[in-house]
C-alpha cells in the first residue's frame, strides 16, 4: 500500500460527520475520569452529567437533522449517512438517555459500580448508531459485535444475582453462536463476490453494500451467495429475538437488570430492525428467497410470542415475550417494503411508538421491582392503582399503547403497519397479525387488570403481616420522564403532525 | 355557517378537556361543576344543531370542517359533518350523554372524579363517531369510547365485573379487528386510498367493487360490527357486560355505543357494498330472527332486573339487523328510526333499574313487590319505559314508527318473516309486563318486606327525576313529531342509496 493510497483514503475520513458519535465516546469517557478526579461524596452528580450531555446532544442533533453530509458515503465506503439514518441517531440516543434515568433509579436499590454502567450504555448507543449507518459487511459486523459485548457486561451487571449471571452467560453463548453464524454468511458472501469466475463489478474483495447488491443482480441464483444471505439474515434475526432465534429472550430479559431489559427490548431490537431494512435493500435481487425466509418468520414469531406470553406471571418474561412478538409485526412492514416504500415510514413510526410504550413500562417496573430484580410478579401489582395511581396510569397507558389501542400512539403504528401490509397483498401474515393482535389484549389487559382492579387475596395466617413490597416513591426525574412518555403516547394517538409526513416523504 | 363548523369539534373537545383537567388532578368540587359542562355542552350543540338541519339535505354533508391531524398523506383526515342519517343520531347521543352524566353526578359512586372523567372521555368518543364523515376518525372514536367502559365495568362493576370485563374486552376487540380489516378493504379496493366517506361514496358510485371483493368485504364488516352490536350467536358478551357494568355506562353504551354497528352497515356498509349486502342479507336475517326469538326466549326466563334488560336490548338489536337485511331504503329509515328510539328506551331503562336497585336493594325480581305503594312516579316512569320498549304506540310512539317501518320492509322483502317477528312483540309484551307487575305491584316479598324494616323507601328524587325527564321527554316528542327526523333521512337515503339492481334485487329476492 503506497503513500497516495493512504492519503486519498484519509481523504474521504469526514470526521464531522461523525460527531455524534465522537461526543458520545468522549462524553462516556468523561464520565471514568470524572470518577478519578471528583472526590466520592461527589460522584452523585456524575449521572446528571451523563444524562445533561446527551440531552445536549440531542438538541444539537435535532437543530443538525439535515447536516452536509446526507446521501454521501464517507471513510472510503464504511460508511452511508441517511435521514433513515438521522433519525435512528436520535431514536438510540433518545433510548440511551431513558435507559440512563431508569439506571439511576435501578442502580440505587443495590450496592453496584455506578460509574460504569453509564460509560457502557452511553458506549454502546454510539456503536449502535454507526451500526445502523454501516454501509460495508467489516463495519456493519465490527459495530455489531461492540453492541453485543458491551450488552454482555450490561446483562450481567447485578453480578450478585444468580439470575443476572445466569442470563449473562446465556447471553454470551447465543450471541456468540450467531455472532459466528453471521461471519460466516459474511464470510461465504465475500467468498463469492469475490471470486472471478462471476461477473462482478467492484473487483474482488468489495464488500460493500453497493458492490454486493450490484453483485447479486448480476448473478441472480447462486447457490453460495443464498446460503449466505440467510445465514446473514438468521445472525440478525437473533438480535431482533424472532422465532426460531428467540429462545434466549425470556431468560435473558428476565434476569438482566430493568433498564438493561429496557435497552434490549427497544434499543438492540431497533438497531436489529434498522440493520435488517438496509440489508433487505441490499439481498432486493434475491426477493424470491427473502420474502419467504422473513414471512414464516413473522407468522412463527407473532403466534409464538403472543401465545407464550399468555401463560407468564412473571413480568419481566411477559414482556420478553410481547416484545418477540412485536418483532413480528415489524417483520411485516419490513416485507411489505418491498412493494410499497411507504411501509418503511410505518415501520420508522412503529418503532418510535413502540420505544414510548415501552420505556414508559419499564419505569413503571423499575419503580415496583424490589430488591431483587428478576423476581417481579403480577401479583406485585396489586391495587398499584391505589398506592400509587401515577405509575398506574403510565402503565396503562404503556401497556394499552403496546396493545395498540386507540386512541393511543401503538394504535396508528399498528394500523400503519396494516395498511402496508394490505396494501403489499400480504392478506396471510395481515390474518396473523390481527390473530396475534387479539390474543395479546389477554395479557396486556391481564396486567392493567392486575394494577387496578382490586381483587380478592388469601387472607394472611394469624401472627403474620401480609408480605407486601415497599413502594418506591417516584423521584422528579423519574416523574418527568414518565410523564412525558404516557403524554407523547397519548398526543401521537391523536395528532402526528409532521411526523408521519417527514417519515414518508423522507 | 362558519359559526356551526366549529361547533361539532367543540362537542367532541369540551368533554375530552374536562376530562384531561380531572385526570390532571382539579379538586372535586370543580370536577363536578366542570362536569356539568362536559355534558351539557354536547347536548345543547346537538339540540341546537338539529334545529339548524336543513329539511332537505340531500346527500350532503352540512357542518362541514377537516383537520389534517398529521396521516393526510395516508387520506385520513379529521372531516366532521352530518348528514340526514347521523343528525338524529348525534343529538340521540348528546341527549342520552347528558341524561347519563346527570345520573352519575348524583350516584356518589366511590372515586367519582375519575368515573366522571372516563365517562366523558366515552362521551366525547360517542359524540365523534356519528359527527364523523372519515371513516377512520368513526372507527377511531368508537373504541375511545369503547376502552373507558372495559374500565369502568372493571373498577365500579356489580357480581363478575373482573370476568365480565375480560369477556367484553376480547369480544369487543375480535370484533373492532374485523370490521377495521372490512374498512382498509375498501380503502384500498377503492383504489382512491383514502377513509373520506364523500370521497368513497363518489368513487364506488362511478366504479362500483367486483361482486366478489364487496361479498368478502361485506363479510368482515357484517361479522365485525355484528359482535360490536350483539347480533345472535356472537352476543354471550351483551348481557353479562351490563349486567355488571355501572348504570351510566350501560346507559351510555347500550343506548349509543352500540348504535355504532349498525350505523356503521347504514351509513357505509350498504351504499358502498350494495351487492355485498344483497349476497349476506338472507343469512342475516335468519341471525336477526334468531335475536328476536331466542334472545326473546332466553329474556323470559331471566330473573334478575339488569340481565333482563340487557337481554332485552339484545333482542331488540334484532329488529335492527332484521332493517339491514332487507337491503330497502323503507328498511334503512326504520333502522335509523329504530336505533334513536331504542337508545332513549334502554338508556331510561337501565336507569330505573339501578334506581330500584337502591330501594330494594336486589336486582332479583322474585325479591320484591309493592314498590308502587312508596314510589308512584318511579313506577309511572318505568311502565312508561317498558312499554315504549314493547313499540306500543303511545309513549312508545317513535318506537313504534321504528318497528313498524321495519315491518313494512319485511313484509315487502318476504311476507312470512313478519310472524316471527311481530311474535317479538307479543314476547317483549310478556317479560315487560311481568317485570313491572313483579317490582311494582302484588304484595311485597318476605325479602323485601324484611329489608324495608327500618328503613325509608323514597320515591325518585329530582336528581334522578332529572334525567329520566330529559330521556322520556324526547322520547315522546320525538315520536309525536317525527318528521324532524324522517324528512332530512328521507331525503338523504333517497340520495345515498340509489336505485341500483342489487338494492332492487334485494328486494325481490324472497
Amino acid at each position: 500500500m503506497n503513500l497516495e493510497l493512504l492519503q486519498t483514503a484519509a481523504a474521504n475520513n469526514r470526521w464531522g460527520a461523525l460527531f455524534p458519535e465522537l461526543l458520545l465516546g468522549c462524553l462516556a469517557l468523561l464520565l471514568l475520569v470524572l470518577e478519578i478526579v471528583l472526590p466520592k461524596k461527589h460522584h452523585g452528580t456524575i449521572p446528571a452529567v451523563a444524562i445533561v450531555g446527551q440531552l445536549a446532544l440531542l438538541v444539537a442533533l435535532l437543530l443538525n437533522l439535515r447536516g452536509g453530509f446526507l446521501d454521501q458515503v464517507t471513510f472510503n465506503g464504511l460508511l452511508r449517512h441517511t435521514l433513515s439514518g438521522q433519525f435512528m441517531r436520535v431514536f438510540f440516543l433518545l433510548t440511551s438517555i431513558l435507559v440512563c434515568v431508569l439506571g439511576v433509579v435501578s442502580l440505587s436499590r443495590q450496592r453496584m459500580p455506578r460509574i460504569e454502567f453509564f460509560h457502557i450504555v452511553i458506549v454502546v448507543s454510539a456503536a449502535m448508531m454507526l451500526l445502523v449507518q454501516s454501509h460495508h459487511f467489516v463495519m456493519f459486523f465490527v459495530a455489531l459485535e461492540t453492541v453485543t459485548i458491551g450488552f454482555y457486561i450490561l446483562v450481567s451487571y447485578y453480578r450478585t444475582n444468580p439470575l443476572s449471571l445466569e442470563a449473562g452467560l446465556k447471553y454470551l453463548i447465543m450471541g456468540a453462536l450467531s455472532s459466528s453464524i453471521l461471519l460466516f454468511g459474511i464470510v461465504l458472501l465475500y467468498g463469492v463476490v469475490g471470486n472471478p469466475a462471476y461477473a462482478t463489478v467492484g473487483g474482488p474483495g468489495a464488500m460493500d453494500f453497493a458492490s454486493v447488491r450490484q453483485f447479486l443482480a448480476l448473478n441472480p441464483d447462486n447457490f453460495l451467495a443464498k446460503v449466505g444471505i440467510v445465514l446473514v439474515l438468521s445472525g440478525v434475526a437473533f438480535k431482533i429475538g424472532t422465532v426460531p432465534f428467540q429462545i434466549w429472550v425470556p431468560d435473558v430479559y428476565q434476569g438482566a437488570p430493568t433498564p438493561v431489559t429496557a435497552f434490549l427490548a427497544v434499543g438492540s431490537k431497533a438497531a436489529g430492525f434498522a440493520v435488517l431494512v438496509v440489508l433487505a435493500g441490499v439481498f432486493s435481487p434475491y426477493q424470491s428467497l427473502v420474502v419467504p425466509v422473513l414471512s414464516a418468520m413473522a407468522v412463527a414469531t407473532i403466534l409464538f410470542g403472543n401465545l407464550a406470553a399468555l401463560t407468564q406471571f412473571n413480568v419481566k418474561r411477559l414482556i420478553a415475550l410481547s416484545g418477540v412478538s412485536h418483532a413480528g409485526y415489524l417483520l411485516i412492514g419490513v416485507i411489505a417494503a418491498y412493494s410499497d416504500p411507504v411501509a418503511l415510514s410505518a415501520v420508522y413510526f412503529y418503532l418510535l411508538v413502540y420505544l414510548l410504550a415501552s420505556f414508559a413500562v419499564f419505569g413503571v417496573m423499575t419503580h415496583v421491582s424490589g430488591t431483587n430484580d428478576a423476581e417481579q410478579e403480577l401479583e406485585h401489582y396489586a391495587d398499584l392503582a391505589k398506592t400509587q395511581p401515577f405509575l398506574a396510569f403510565v402503565l396503562a397507558v404503556g401497556l394499552g399503547s403496546l396493545a395498540g389501542i386507540p386512541p393511543l400512539a401503538g394504535f396508528i403504528g399498528k394500523v400503519m403497519i396494516f395498511l402496508a401490509a394490505f396494501h403489499a397483498g400480504l392478506y396471510l401474515l395481515l390474518g396473523v397479525a390481527i390473530v396475534g393482535v387479539v390474543i395479546s389484549i389477554y395479557y396486556y389487559f391481564g396486567w392493567i387488570k392486575a394494577a387496578f382492579f382490586s381483587s380478592w387475596r388469601l387472607p394472611a395466617p394469624a401472627g403474620e403481616t401480609q408480605a407486601a413490597l415497599p413502594r418506591i416513591p417516584v423521584g422528579w426525574p423519574a416523574k418527568v420522564m414518565l410523564s412525558s412518555l404516557a403524554v407523547a403516547s397519548i398526543l401521537l394517538g391523536f395528532y402526528q403532525g409532521p411526523l408521519v409526513e417527514w417519515l414518508i416523504l423522507r | 355557517m362558519t359559526m356551526h363548523v366549529d361547533l361539532l369539534l367543540l362537542s367532541i373537545a369540551t368533554p375530552l378537556a374536562v376530562a384531561l383537567a380531572i385526570f390532571a388532578g382539579l379538586p372535586k368540587r370543580y370536577s363536578v361543576f366542570l362536569s356539568y359542562f362536559g355534558f351539557g355542552v354536547p347536548a345543547v350543540i346537538a339540540v341546537w344543531l338539529w334545529t339548524q338541519f336543513p329539511s332537505a339535505p340531500g346527500d350532503t354533508y352540512v357542518f362541514m370542517s377537516s383537520y389534517n391531524l398529521g396521516l393526510g398523506l395516508l387520506g385520513i383526515n379529521l372531516k366532521l359533518g352530518l348528514n340526514g342519517i347521523s343528525m338524529p343520531l348525534f343529538g340521540m347521543a348528546g341527549l342520552v350523554g347528558f341524561a347519563a352524566g346527570l345520573y352519575a353526578i348524583q350516584s356518589g359512586a366511590e372515586r367519582l372524579k375519575i368515573y366522571l372523567a372516563l365517562l366523558l372521555v366515552m362521551q366525547a368518543g360517542l359524540m365523534g363517531v356519528f359527527a364523523s364523515v372519515d371513516v377512520f376518525f368513526f372507527y377511531f372514536f368508537h373504541e375511545l369510547a369503547l376502552i373507558p367502559t372495559f374500565i369502568m365495568v372493571g373498577i365500579w362493576g356489580g357480581r363478575d365485573r373482573s370476568y365480565a370485563a375480560m369477556k367484553l374486552t376480547i369480544y369487543l376487540t375480535v370484533g373492532a379487528m374485523l370490521s377495521l380489516v372490512g374498512l382498509i378493504v375498501i380503502y384500498y379496493q377503492s383504489g382512491v386510498e383514502s377513509f373520506d366517506l364523500i370521497t368513497l361514496r363518489q368513487e364506488m358510485a362511478i366504479r362500483p367493487l367486483s361482486d366478489a371483493v364487496q361479498t368478502y368485504g361485506f363479510g368482515f364488516l357484517l361479522f365485525g360490527f355484528g359482535i360490536l352490536v350483539s347480533l345472535w350467536p356472537f352476543h354471550t358478551w351483551a348481557p353479562l357486560g351490563y349486567g355488571a357494568a355501572p348504570s351510566s355506562t350501560a346507559m351510555l353504551h347500550a343506548g349509543v355505543l352500540k348504535k355504532f354497528g349498525l350505523y356503521g352497515l347504514v351509513q357505509v356498509g350498504l351504499p358502498l357494498l350494495p351487492a355485498g349486502a344483497a349476497h349476506w342479507a338472507p343469512l342475516l336475517a335468519w341471525l336477526a330472527l334468531g335475536n328476536i326469538v331466542i334472545i326473546g326466549l332466553v329474556t323470559l326466563a331471566q330473573r334478575d332486573l339488569k340481565q333482563m334488560i340487557g337481554y332485552a336490548s339484545v333482542m331488540h338489536i334484532g329488529y335492527g339487523f332484521l332493517g339491514v337485511a332487507c337491503v330497502s331504503i323503507l328498511g334503512v329509515g326504520g333502522v335509523v328510526l329504530f336505533m334513536v328510539a331504542h337508545g332513549f328506551t334502554v338508556a331510561l331503562l337501565f336507569l330505573l333499574a339501578t334506581s330500584i336497585h337502591h330501594r330494594t336493594g336486589t336486582f332479583d325480581l322474585d325479591e320484591m313487590g309493592g314498590l308502587v305503594k312508596k314510589a308512584p312516579v318511579m313506577a309511572a316512569f318505568f311502565l312508561t319505559a317498558i312499554l315504549a320498549s314493547i313499540g306500543l304506540p303511545g309513549p312508545g310512539l317513535l318506537n313504534f314508527w321504528g318497528e313498524l317501518t321495519i315491518f313494512m320492509a319485511i313484509y315487502a322483502h318476504s311476507e312470512w318473516m313478519v310472524v316471527p317477528a311481530v311474535l317479538g312483540v307479543v314476547i317483549s309484551a310478556i317479560y315487560g309486563l311481568r317485570a313491572v307487575a313483579r317490582v311494582f305491584y302484588g304484595p311485597p316479598s318476605e325479602v323485601f318486606a324484611r329489608y324495608q324494616e327500618g328503613r325509608e323507601v323514597t320515591d325518585l328524587r329530582w336528581s334522578e327525576r332529572l334525567p329520566a325527564i330529559v330521556l322520556l321527554v324526547s322520547l315522546i316528542a320525538l315520536g309525536v313529531w317525527p318528521r324532524v327526523i324522517t324528512t332530512p333521512l328521507n331525503s338523504a337515503l333517497a340520495a345515498i342509496y340509489p336505485e341500483t339492481p342489487a338494492l332492487s334485487s334485494g328486494v325481490a329476492t324472497k
